[in-house]
């Protein structure tokens, strides 16, 4: 088994909570992971990304060889799109669908949408919407995470515990928002693909 | 055995406490930020007494770190590759000085620049110091070379670098820990003249180091780190450098390489190793990170040996890190490479926070600057160097830590009038003041604006050793009480600040404006921290 992930987003969209939470899992079930982050100026508003490596050998490579990656889950539709070289030939594409628009040349929302559409596998969420009905629209990250979950052949409890175990100190109620948005996204993307 | 998953950086961090150290003195630098911020947060750290603290900048921190090694405890210090420019006073000596406890220097690389403004390879400074140097290709090596490395250092009696890329700094794997070992005693230098580089001490010190060359080359060829890997096929050897070697091996179905590899973790490079590998294949390639300092050591200057392959022939780019995919071509391996990208996608640069005082002290400036022509603004290293990008266009110049100031000074005392430095007031404390002091000695007719946001904000908000005494060290320079302003850089103060702006350029000597606002980021993260303080109390 092994799974390559890229995480997109930008900066402060909280991808390395969604990596943090598959890396929690990941070693839960005794997998090898790498998870390579990006730190430093680029987080200011830029875009962001994250390999995330999963497998039941050893991995050598911190970085996700081009066209290798069993999925991109990304926080931003054009962020998503960003990764497609990086995408093997039947990977996944789980991405939000809300754009977050902080440049002044940001393309039309419509033909990032066409293009994620060319993909043969995707899921296009609304997870901003989705988690602001359970509560708040800071979970979109779990909804989306949540999305992605049908695609990673891992068992879903390893992620409940992991959220458990990374937001147990904030307290019972954060705890269960998350669940819930990452309840919420696993329901979605299993219906979407039925 | 129960693993922590941690950044190589930690890795680095966790192996610096239970290896023994004693005291880590670090100036924040990406990619190295958090190899000091996981020992100022360790509990274990904290309870084994390990002195961690943020310096003024890479050489107090350098020097620091020698005063531990002198009373014969382990030392750290880390930085990025360009803060070594700055230690190098102090790290090119410490070789001729030598350690008494245990000295390890971490430089962290970056090349293809992610966070820097050049991608210096760090292994040719210790080469130039003629030290010993780790490399290592994963979080793993990472943690046991420091155990390792202070071994080296101690038996040796000679500061150890060791040398990663932001790769490796910033992913995070499994780390097995080893056993934790006590901190050394107190213990002088045997020798009392070791640490005094009188001439005449210092060049039998010199002799000393020279003669010892033998011997890192010998304990790098029995190094466990330096590993030759053989097969039938010699058509081709490759040398395998840090973390260059998981690109290499990435290629191949279950990590196997058909060709000899020879995979390199110390330096100075195992003589024999090398030579085995030069006489038994036909061609070789040489994988690493940074500049081809293996690959031009190899070719030699008049290069008429063997084909040899890496950035030099082109077989890789000459700059930027590699990856599985350059190193796969290089292979001459053939492989699915993805689809086209999309037409859709365009760049979204990093720029500065919603609300960010930057943003109002470069409003200010920009108008106070409107009637004279552009081109006349040195600015810094920092988040405020994103004001050369639009929609602020405000700065001109962005070289090196404390550039603003001194730049500004030779380009008004011979003829750009006014001129005006931009610097941030960790990178002010770094290496802006004795520029200052330039200035005022001079009496050059420059405008410094200190941007004041009370921490270092770029690589995540660690303390600023500027914090509250600003005024107080412009003043000790001899900046006039009068030229000295300190404002709050919101828009509802803009004309105000604007006008005291306009009116220090028109004065023919030093004056310093601090528009003091504190970084939003830190305030968000006291106050989600405030909240978990109070949360856990009430539980």
């Amino acid at each position: 088994m092994k799974k390559d992930i890229i995480l997109a987003g930008v900066g402060g969209q909280g991808i390395l909570s969604i990596a943090a939470i598959i890396g929690t899992a990941a070693m839960g079930a005794g997998l090898y992971l790498k998870q390579a982050e990006v730190h430093g100026m680029s987080q200011r508003g830029g875009e962001v990304h994250s390999n995330l490596r999963l497998s039941d050998k050893p991995v050598a490579s911190d970085l996700i060889p081009k066209g290798y990656a069993d999925m991109i889950i990304a926080v931003e539709p054009m962020e998503a799109l960003r990764y497609v070289s990086m995408l093997g030939e039947e990977g996944w594409l789980i991405t939000n669908s809300t754009p977050y628009v902080n440049i002044p040349n940001y393309p039309e929302h419509d033909d990032i949408l066409k293009d994620i559409k060319l993909l043969p596998q995707h899921v296009i969420i609304d997870a901003d919407n989705m988690a602001k009905d359970l509560g708040n629209k800071r979970a979109a990250n779990m909804v989306i995470l949540g999305a992605a979950l049908p695609f990673l052949g891992m068992d879903v409890q390893l992620f409940h515990d992991a959220i458990s175990s990374i937001f147990g100190r904030k307290g019972e109620d954060i705890v269960k928002l998350n669940t819930d948005a990452l309840r919420a996204g696993y329901e979605f993307a299993v219906n979407a693909n039925k | 055995m129960n693993k922590l998953p941690l950044l190589g950086d930690e890795a680095i961090a966790q192996g610096a406490i239970d290896a023994g150290i004693t005291g880590i003195y670090a100036y924040p630098g990406t990619p190295s930020t958090e190899i000091t911020e996981y020992i100022l947060k360790s509990k274990e750290a904290k309870e084994g007494k390990v002195v961690a603290s943020w310096t003024s900048n890479e050489k107090t921190a350098m020097e620091a770190t020698m005063g531990v090694s002198y009373i014969g405890k382990r030392g750290m210090t880390c930085m990025k590759h360009v803060g070594l420019n700055v230690a190098a006073d102090a790290f090119i000596n410490s070789a001729i000085t030598g350690a008494n406890g245990g000295l390890m220097v971490v430089a962290a690389d970056d090349p293809s620049m992610h966070s820097s403004q050049n991608e210096q390879d760090s292994r040719f400074f210790g080469n130039f110091a003629m030290i010993p140097i780790l490399e290592p290709s994963n979080q793993q090596e990472a943690y046991d070379m420091v155990h390792y490395g202070y071994d080296l250092s101690e038996k040796f009696e000679i500061p150890v670098m060791m040398r990663i890329t932001t790769r490796l700094a910033h992913s995070r794997a499994g780390v097995i820990r080893k056993e934790g070992r006590k901190q050394n005693e107190l213990s002088l230098p045997k020798t009392a003249s070791q640490f005094i580089l009188l001439p005449a001490n210092a060049r039998r010190r010199y002799k000393a180091l020279l003669g010892s060359q033998d011997a890192y080359v010998e304990a790098s060829e029995k190094s466990s780190f330096n590993e030759y890997f053989d097969t039938e096929d010699k058509s081709l050897g490759i040398i395998a450098c840090g973390i260059a070697h998981n690109y290499l091996i990435e290629n191949y179905p279950d990590h196997k390489v058909p060709f000899p590899v020879l995979k390199i973790g110390q330096y100075p490079l195992p003589r024999k190793l090398m030579e085995k590998m030069y006489s038994e294949c036909n061609e070789i390639l040489v994988l690493e990170e940074g500049y081809p300092l293996v690959e031009e050591s190899l070719r030699g200057y008049m290069n008429n040996g063997k084909p040899i392959h890496g950035r030099l022939d082109g077989a890789l780019p000459r700059d930027g890190e590699l990856n599985p995919t350059l190193v796969g071509k290089a292979l001459g391996l053939s492989f699915y490479e993805g689809r086209e990208p999309s037409s859709n996608v365009v760049g979204r640069p990093p720029s500065l926070c919603k609300g960010c005082p930057h943003i109002y002290s470069y409003n200010a400036l920009n108008e106070a600057l409107e009637k004279y022509a552009k081109g006349r603004v040195f600015s810094d290293i920092g988040c405020y160097t994103l004001g050369a990008l639009e929609p602020f266009d405000a700065i001109n110049t962005c070289v090196d830590m404390g550039a603003s100031i001194t730049m500004a000074k030779g380009a008004a005392d011979t003829g750009l009038v006014p001129a005006v430095a931009v610097i941030g007031d960790s990178t002010f404390t770094h290496s802006g003041m004795t520029g200052l002091l330039d200035a005022v000695i001079s009496k050059s007719p420059i405008t410094v604006m200190i941007l004041d946001n009370e921490t270092t904000a770029m690589t995540g908000g660690q303390a600023s050793n500027a914090w509250g005494k600003i005024e107080d060290i412009c003043e000790g320079l001899g900046v006039e009480k009068e030229h000295i302003h300190v404002m709050n850089p919101i828009q509802k103060y803009h004309d105000d600040n604007m006008g005291i702006i306009q009116d220090e350029l028109t004065y023919m000597g030093v004056s310093v404006i601090i528009p003091r606002r504190e970084c939003l980021q830190t305030i968000a993260s006291r106050i989600r921290s405030e909240k978990y303080i109070v949360k856990t109390a009430t539980e």
